[in-house]
């Protein structure tokens, strides 16, 4: 009796959500992978788990899926292109979100929050309106793409076209997911102890290696998570691609959207899935051991 | 003290706020141009605003993320603010992991997994049709997580010794839950709706998947619109959304932080 009203609370806190996830979120990831060992149905979805023959229950798994996709080398590239745009996509946001964080941390306090919010507004207004914008900015007919092609063709080279390509993809990739960047970024910057600049600079530093000595690797954590939080999303990405990007720019993502929704391969788009899976529980692994190494270091 | 930001980083913020604001404010200035072309500036004009308030499509679209966004920001608030106060006082081993996750992984597996779970449930027992009730159940789902991490912030921020103080001046636990913690965190609460309520309203991807033919919602809508043809009827919707996400912005940062001072 008293264990039940110890535990009460617990249990009347933790049970309505824990069903509800377990509901809609484990049981439907748990038939995704299921559905990965089954045949396609006639009509698309899935094909019974098992047949009743001459009374006896037989299974009717299959491994087929998993073959398909070890013997098509049309599909590993497309998972080695993703992982490409996915680390050009997070270099690129340490490459633009790194002053930006740094410059917020040192700024005024009274400033930072400001700077901060700026930062985030963007991300909340909608993420197709978003990837719309650049759809305008890159058009052929835009200032931008003019301006651009006026530089390119007086140095004497072929006029460029900048929507529907993977640039275009990189670009709406970057803008979505800078935010995300920035954010770790700036909670590591805004932490370290300046005074250790001081010292290097009393050394005899210089200001490269001020940074490269003793930001940079302090900075490492943020980095990693950042890195994280841009590359696991942007791995799994289809509207982007769908919109911004040509037919040659075509991620994981489009691919499993096809099976899903347009081909109706249940069987194959669970493979894809739980590759894309691996793929981000690997990332998430390195980037935590990463961070980890980062901080001792 | 080490020196003050140097010019070039003060020039690659800049251009980063550029870069982060531009295209935005193109999307809004285009919604008045007079013209088909999202090129070039012709003249002001509303007609873009005036034709969006006459199609159908849309105005059903809107409804529906209105009443979508309405529902399962309520349902997610509550299942959510009990996981967040649940995360904060005990020690537990799977709410977390299905509290974290559905936030950590692509939301594309979350799509694909629930829309095979409601075709496969509609085949066997003959409910969750694909329609507005997957699409609120779906937006339920993804929604806890982000509440329940506002509300286990704001849990931790709050002095324990309050509930402790009711509890010794004879108030039941429920009471105490009830008249102590729940008016302290309100404001994570309140945070944590809102925030629900605008990924929605703002959501594709999910919406996308669990949709079927049965609803359409205003990103779907918009999806379909940039990819068929694109007109400035886009812009005006989009700057009316922008306008949208922008006011609940400023609101939960009125209720927040001066309930923060009040209270903390």
């Amino acid at each position: 009796m008293n264990w039940v009203k110890n535990n009460l609370g617990k249990w009347v806190l933790s049970w309505p959500p824990l069903v509800y996830l377990v509901l809609f979120f484990l049981v439907p990831t748990t038939i995704m992978f299921v559905a990965a060992f089954r045949f396609p149905g006639e009509f698309g979805g899935l094909a019974p788990m098992y047949n009743i023959e001459d009374g006896k229950l037989v299974w009717d798994l299959t491994l087929e899926n998993f073959q398909r996709l070890f013997e098509e080398p049309l599909y590993w590239q497309l998972f080695l292109k993703s992982a490409g745009y996915a680390t050009v996509t997070t270099l690129s946001c340490i490459a633009m979100g790194y002053p930006l964080a740094w410059l917020i941390a040192r700024s005024p306090k009274k400033y930072r929050d400001l700077l901060l919010l700026l930062v985030i507004l963007p991300f909340w207004s909608n993420f197709l309106i978003r990837i719309y914008a650049w759809m305008i900015i890159l058009g052929p007919a835009s200032a931008f793409t003019r301006a651009v092609n006026v530089v390119v063709t007086s140095l004497g080279f072929e006029p460029v076209q900048l929507l529907f390509t993977p640039f275009a993809v990189i670009v709406g990739m970057v803008y979505v997911h800078l935010p995300f960047m920035v954010l770790p970024l700036y909670a590591n910057l805004e932490k370290h102890d300046l005074a250790l600049l001081d010292a290097a600079q009393d050394l005899g530093a210089s200001a490269w290696q001020r940074f490269w000595k003793v930001t940079w690797p302090l900075s490492l954590p943020g980095v990693f998570a950042g890195s994280a939080l841009v590359f696991i999303p942007a791995l799994g990405m289809f509207a982007i691609p769908d919109i911004l990007g040509g037919t040659d720019s075509i991620m994981i993502g489009n691919l499993i959207k096809q099976q899903i929704l347009d081909t109706r391969d249940w069987p194959f788009g669970s493979v894809l899935s739980i590759m894309l899976t691996g793929g981000v529980l690997l990332m998430a692994a390195l980037g935590a051991v990463l961070a980890r190494r980062g901080k001792r270091g | 003290m080490a020196k003050k930001p140097s010019w070039w980083l003060w020039a690659a913020a800049v251009i980063t706020y550029l870069f982060l604001y531009l295209p935005l404010v193109i999307v809004v200035v285009f919604s008045f141009n007079d013209s088909k072309l999202n090129a070039e500036w012709v003249g002001f004009t509303t007609h873009w605003y005036t034709q969006l308030f006459q199609n159908e499509k849309m105005l059903t679209a809107a409804g529906n993320s209105l009443m979508i966004g309405i529902v399962s920001s309520l349902f997610s608030t509550v299942f959510g603010t009990l996981a967040g106060v649940a995360l904060s006082k005990y020690k537990l081993r799977l709410l977390p992991f299905l509290v974290l996750t559905p936030i950590a992984i692509p939301e594309i597996l979350m799509g694909v997994s629930l829309v095979i779970f409601y075709v496969l449930v509609n085949q066997m027992i003959g409910i969750l049709e694909l329609g507005m009730s997957t699409i609120i159940l779906s937006h339920i789902a993804f929604c806890i997580g982000f509440v329940a991490i506002v509300v286990r912030a704001r849990m931790q921020g709050m002095d324990e010794s309050l509930v402790e103080a009711a509890r010794d001046l004879g108030a039941t636990p429920l009471q105490a839950f009830r008249l102590v913690t729940l008016p302290l965190i309100m404001p994570g609460i309140i945070a944590g709706a809102l925030m629900a309520f605008t990924l929605s309203i703002d959501d594709f991807v999910i919406t996308f998947f669990t949709a079927g033919a049965g609803a359409s919602t205003l990103p779907l809508e918009i999806y379909s619109m940039i990819k068929i043809a694109v007109t400035p009827e886009v812009n005006a919707v989009s700057s009316l959304l922008m306008l949208l996400t922008l006011v609940l912005i400023v609101i939960a940062s009125r209720v927040s932080p001066s309930a923060l001072r009040t209270n903390g």
